[in-house]
């Protein structure tokens, strides 16, 4: 299943927060899409989700998600979002609910992304237990319930810190190395952009434009050796959003 | 002697010297409150040892007050005559219908408030307007409405404890954490799923707490409601015995009503570990 965003716009009351947005998500490729706080990433991926509707233009989805996929379009949010009164387990058996899956056949899902995200021994831990990172985990295993065709991850990094981040970039990798899902990954962390991307969307501070798509065709699992042209990209995408950064930086807050 | 220790700091008196080695002063005390375990049971004890002292001697006229041992003696009546349990039962009856038939309705109505709109612009004045209304001031409509037995003493204390209650219950819902009202939504589940799953849930911290505002209240409606046409319970007690002028009577139901209120907060305080065990 491929998703294909078309000239999407948005304004919050006075504010125009999106202008004509478009690009594609192709089969089994990540998508980064940074650019300065504010200038309505994280808006334009409720829009790709289906969680909020834009005034203009539209998100198309191009083919049919792959057998058995309960929740093709399946989110990672930045705070987690799991239920504080529900075990490790019970997170994920939350969304199975309501699809029918219970007893065995939900045992079996569960204990399966449990162990793909190394969190088989918590199951029964209550999330005010675990560390960011494994609240994260959690939250992954939980998407991976429902065999989404894309993850609309939400800057799922951003609270934690640097060396959990590390790892759990390395999780990320190791993950799409087996299982090559498609995602669109919102982020403004230069190195996390150019470590899982493919293509990277760089926008504009507010209005939202696009002002360059990067396309990084170095393959994920090469990227942690070949740290010097890696840098190099971080330092060329940062060029083109460093003046965008600053001056966002020195703008009022106008969107509450 | 501090000029000493300066000169000796800085080695401008004596530079040969070896730096003196000391340990930075602590400073970060006080100002947090730590567990005195027998304290609360030493003042409990010393105000009754000198309450009983007081009206011993004199002190304090027994007019003004019956000393603890009198009223101690009135309770024991009360068993020995075996009215504790008749003033007791129809007073827990009265509390337990009236609080939980308010308490039901007011998370009932509460939830409906707190999830559709429309019920919420229609109710929501009708609830601002009569929440501060004192019950009490009701009562003699009550006993016009449902009679001067029963039915008006538990629907002073229904009426009293639906309103905190259903204020309780949609604020608690509308505290309930939007993102995971939009997880809930990403994930594809069906509204009762959200409503049962995540905001009810989500809502029953604040609804405990209101518990204990409801229980409160209900404590002081039950006093107010024997007031008209009761002939048992604590609060008809207490009322013949101010009649009377039988301060340690008086004083005897006002512990009753004391002990009624603690246990009741420790009920409440069982469930909130029993219910949020979650929380931190």
């Amino acid at each position: 299943m491929e998703l294909i965003l078309e000239n999407i716009g948005h304004d919050y009351a006075e504010t125009e927060v999106l202008r004509d947005i478009s690009f594609t998500v192709k089969r089994g490729e990540i998508v980064c899409i940074i650019g300065p706080s504010g200038c309505g990433k994280s808006t334009l991926l409720r829009f790709i989700g289906g969680l909020e509707r834009p005034d203009t233009g539209r998100v198309l989805a191009l083919g049919e998600p792959p057998a058995g996929s309960l929740n093709p379009l399946t989110y990672i949010f930045q705070d987690f979002a799991l239920l504080p009164w529900r075990t490790v387990e019970g997170n994920v058996s939350l969304v199975l609910e309501d699809h029918g899956i219970k007893g065995r056949q939900a045992r079996a899902i569960i204990d399966d992304v449990l162990a793909r995200t190394k969190l088989a021994d918590f199951s029964k831990a209550l999330p005010r237990q675990l560390s960011g990172g494994m609240k994260q985990r959690v939250a992954i295993a939980r998407a991976l319930s429902v065999r989404p065709a894309v993850m609309l991850m939400d800057e799922p990094l951003s609270a934690l810190d640097s060396q959990t981040r590390e790892l759990l970039m390395d999780d990320l990798i190791e993950l799409w190395m087996r299982e090559r899902f498609s995602a669109c990954y919102v982020t403004h962390n230069l190195a996390e952009a150019v470590r899982l991307g493919h293509k990277i969307v760089v926008l504009s501070r507010r209005p939202g434009k696009i002002i360059e798509v990067v396309e990084i065709d170095i393959p994920l699992n090469e990227r942690p050796a070949r740290i010097v042209e890696l840098d190099n990209l971080q330092r060329q995408v940062w060029s083109i959003v460093r003046e965008e950064a600053r001056q966002a930086d020195m703008e009022l807050t106008h969107v509450a | 002697m501090s000029h000493d220790v300066i000169a000796k700091e800085t080695g401008v008196a004596a530079p040969a010297k070896k730096p003196a080695v000391r340990p930075v002063p602590f400073r970060g005390g006080g100002f947090r409150h730590r567990p005195h375990g027998p304290v609360s049971l030493l003042v409990f004890i010393a105000v009754l040892v000198f309450w009983e002292i007081g009206c011993r001697y004199d002190v304090i006229s027994n007019i003004a007050l019956a000393p603890p041992s009198q009223a101690f003696g009135a309770i024991m009546d009360l068993v020995h005559t075996g009215m504790l349990w008749k003033h007791l039962s129809v007073s827990l009856y009265r509390l337990l219908a009236g609080w939980t038939l308010g308490t039901l309705l007011g998370i009932g109505f509460g939830i409906l408030i707190g999830l559709f709109s429309l019920v919420r612009a229609g109710l929501m004045p009708l609830v601002s307007a009569l929440f501060p209304i004192p019950k009490i001031a009701l009562l003699p409509l009550f006993v016009v409405w449902f009679g001067i037995g029963e039915g008006s003493k538990v629907a002073t204390i229904l009426f009293g404890t639906f309103f905190p209650t259903v204020i309780a219950t949609y604020s608690g819902i509308d505290s309930v954490d939007r993102n995971l009202i939009r997880m809930g939504q990403s994930f594809e589940l069906t509204w009762l799923s959200i409503v049962r799953k995540i905001i009810i849930p989500g809502a029953l911290p604040a609804i405990l707490s209101g518990f204990r505002i409801s229980a409160a209240i209900a404590i002081v409606l039950l006093v107010a409601a024997e007031m008209i046409g009761a002939q048992y319970g604590i609060g008809a007690y207490i009322l013949t015995a101010g009649a009377e002028f039988a301060i340690d009577k008086l004083i005897a139901g006002v512990a009753l009503l004391s002990v009624i209120g603690l246990a009741i907060a420790w009920l409440i305080g069982r469930a909130e570990r029993y219910f949020l065990d979650w929380r931190t």
